[in-house]
């Protein structure tokens, strides 16, 4: 059964491109000028399963993001690889949000676009990492939730998904709305068409951008923003400032193995 | 709009350490027990709080009663048949339901899937502060805060993170970094069964199918953990061990150019110059020299790891951390060691 009109929310964040990242090796200081931002890397593969959807049952794609004007390149970007309408969240008083403030930001937006049928989310952003904003948006907007999504399948209003953990996999029905959170090994986000970057990026794209800031949003300014956050920075340091050899000593190999095994999950690599 | 955040001036009600712990088939995870161990240091800094465990689940009793040889204070065991099964509705209402009764001030859980998916949706309905993939926490001693560490931006930046002024403060810990708390013979503690209000009409979700999963499918140049093997493996057999390294990390396997050469491994699996370029999280080169083709190929990797007899190899100097040894006595050692902090 093909479903006409349905109308699917993509939440993007531009994000610095950790991969590009480059440290002053004298002063051991990351080098923030020139630093790239580009699309985070699992809201691609949201964009991705979203266009995919608008293949196959013609859906409506909406891209939404919150942050600079210059975030506007990835609306852009999403533009080019095929979304409907793109939305920049933009005001100061937002600026600082931690993960819970930034989801009620969205959500007091996504109350402003009005219908949806899906939201799509990464399933974690590669700067702060705290894979929170999708469930926490899903509560706020009291809709359920599959993270960690493997694979989708719509009839009518209801959707068959199956998530993973660790160990297990699990498979779900359930009515529309629903928020899902994806990440790489969903699916290969495809490259933008020459005609779809042609009409992103010239003049009439950059007019179909519409700007919302909190006067455009039913929402209480004290609960968001740097000073409205639940949560603050305490303080921070970067870890990684070259590549130090450092061969590990031990009386043999079972004690060598155990302390580098330490030294990987100290550095959330296992 | 709703509010979402719960300003409070009442932190003083909130008392106590907890744990959620996490079952599967039964086991107790081991990030469980790390957890505890982690919570039980927390608490010598803090005078008079309690440090409980939380499990949730159909028939976990005897579960419950397990963790009594943990030295923790109470277990909590919350049991309903609805909880048989994961569904993010039916838990995230049970665990919030009791948090909001007992009023713990630190909530800890563990960097899984599951907890990933429950543990944001249960700080935004009480709307406190949720601190995910801590490798470090630590107790402000001027004024009883916890303090979570946590690293970011590509593994590039360690920030520490607050939450001053709402309760529980929450945090979810990465397996495999904290110690283990000790396992008596003896059992101590308190044990309360928890009986949750939750009814069908709780959740939106019906589960239709529970499988066990087998191994992923990952590419090599997607794989965010890739283990390769090199001359110093000797022969086709020698990748049965890279293999299961590569297994136990949810890793891809690569190879310089000897083994393809020599026949023991497709080509498929060569990283360099000749062959795929990978740039994943953790490298790990298993009797690689290191020849400037194969660095081509791997060098951008954020961190590498390097076993090699030779300690003159080149790849120890390109790598973050080297053992110089035999890779067939490390490697066996080295996934031992890793599985005992990440499985069952």
């Amino acid at each position: 059964m093909i479903r006409s009109n349905m109308r699917i929310i993509v939440c993007i964040k531009q994000v610095p491109d950790t991969n590009e990242f480059k440290i002053d090796l004298e002063t051991g200081i990351m080098i923030r000028e020139g630093l790239p931002c580009v699309m985070n890397p699992d809201d691609k593969n949201a964009l991705e399963e979203a266009l995919r959807l608008k293949d196959e049952y013609n859906a409506e794609v909406i891209a939404l993001t919150m942050g600079p004007l210059q975030a506007k390149d990835v609306l852009k970007e999403a533009m080019a690889m095929g979304a409907d309408e793109v939305i920049l969240i933009n005001d100061l008083s937002f600026a600082g949000s931690d993960s819970l403030a930034t989801a009620a930001i969205l959500a007091a937006a996504i109350e402003r676009i009005g219908h949806y049928d899906m939201i799509l989310c990464g399933m974690q952003a590669m700067d702060g990492n705290t894979g929170q904003t999708g469930p926490q948006l899903a509560e706020l907007l009291n809709i359920p939730q599959i993270t960690y999504l493997k694979e989708l399948n719509i009839i009518d209003n209801t959707v068959t998904a199956t998530k993973w953990t660790e160990s297990e996999k699990y498979t779900f029905k359930l009515n529309m709305p629903v928020l899902l959170t994806v990440n790489n090994e969903l699916n290969d986000p495809r490259i933008p068409t020459m005609m779809g970057v042609m009409k992103a990026y010239d003049e009439a794209g950059e007019k179909k951008i519409k700007v919302w800031g909190a006067n455009d949003l039913d929402i209480d300014i004290e609960q968001v923003g740097i000073k409205g956050s639940v949560t603050n920075i305490y303080e921070s340091c970067l870890t990684h400032i070259n590549r130090v050899s450092t061969i590990i000593e031990g009386e043999d190999e079972k004690e060598m193995a155990k302390s580098l095994a330490m030294k990987l999950s100290e550095l959330n690599l296992i | 709009m709703k509010s979402v955040k719960v300003n409070q001036n009442n932190l003083n009600d909130y008392s106590d350490i907890w744990v959620i712990g996490e079952l599967n088939d039964g086991k107790i995870h081991p990030v469980t027990v790390e957890l505890i161990g982690k919570g039980k240091e927390l608490i010598n800094n803090l005078t008079g709080k309690k440090l409980n465990v939380i499990i949730i689940g159909y028939g976990v009793q005897n579960s419950a009663e397990k963790l009594l040889h943990y030295g923790v204070d109470k277990v909590l065991y919350v049991e309903h048949n609805l909880l048989k099964s994961f569904n993010t509705d039916y838990y995230v209402k049970a665990i919030t339901d009791l948090i909001e009764d007992r009023k713990p001030e630190i909530v800890m859980m563990g960097s899984t899937y599951t907890m990933k998916d429950i543990g944001p949706r249960i700080a935004a309905r009480l709307g406190t502060g949720l601190i995910s993939d801590c490798t470090e926490l630590e107790i402000d001693s001027s004024d009883g805060k916890l303090i979570q560490t946590k690293v970011s931006f590509g593994g590039n930046l360690l920030s520490s993170a607050i939450c001053p002024n709402n309760r529980p403060q929450m945090v979810t810990v990465k397996p495999g970094v904290m110690n283990k708390a000790e396992r008596s013979e003896e059992a101590s503690g308190k044990i309360e069964l928890v009986i949750p209000k939750l009814s069908e009409n709780d959740t939106r979700l019906n589960l239709i199918l529970k499988e066990v999963l087998e191994k992923k499918q990952v590419n090599l140049d997607k794989a965010k953990i890739v283990v390769s093997g090199g001359r110093g493996l000797k022969e086709a057999a020698g990748f049965d061990l890279i293999r299961e390294l590569a297994e136990v990390l949810n890793g891809e396997v690569g190879a310089s150019r000897v083994p393809i050469e020599a026949g023991w491994i497709d080509s498929s699996h060569q990283v360099g110059q000749t062959g795929v370029t990978v740039k994943p999280d953790l490298y790990i080169a298993c009797g690689i020299s290191g020849a400037i083709q194969h660095q081509a190929g791997m060098y951008q990797s954020k961190y590498i790891v390097a076993i090699n007899k030779d300690p003159n190899a080149p790849i120890f100097k390109i790598c973050d951390y080297g053992i110089v040894g035999d890779l067939y006595e490390v490697i066996p050692q080295l996934i031992e060691s890793i599985k005992e902090k990440r499985m069952f």
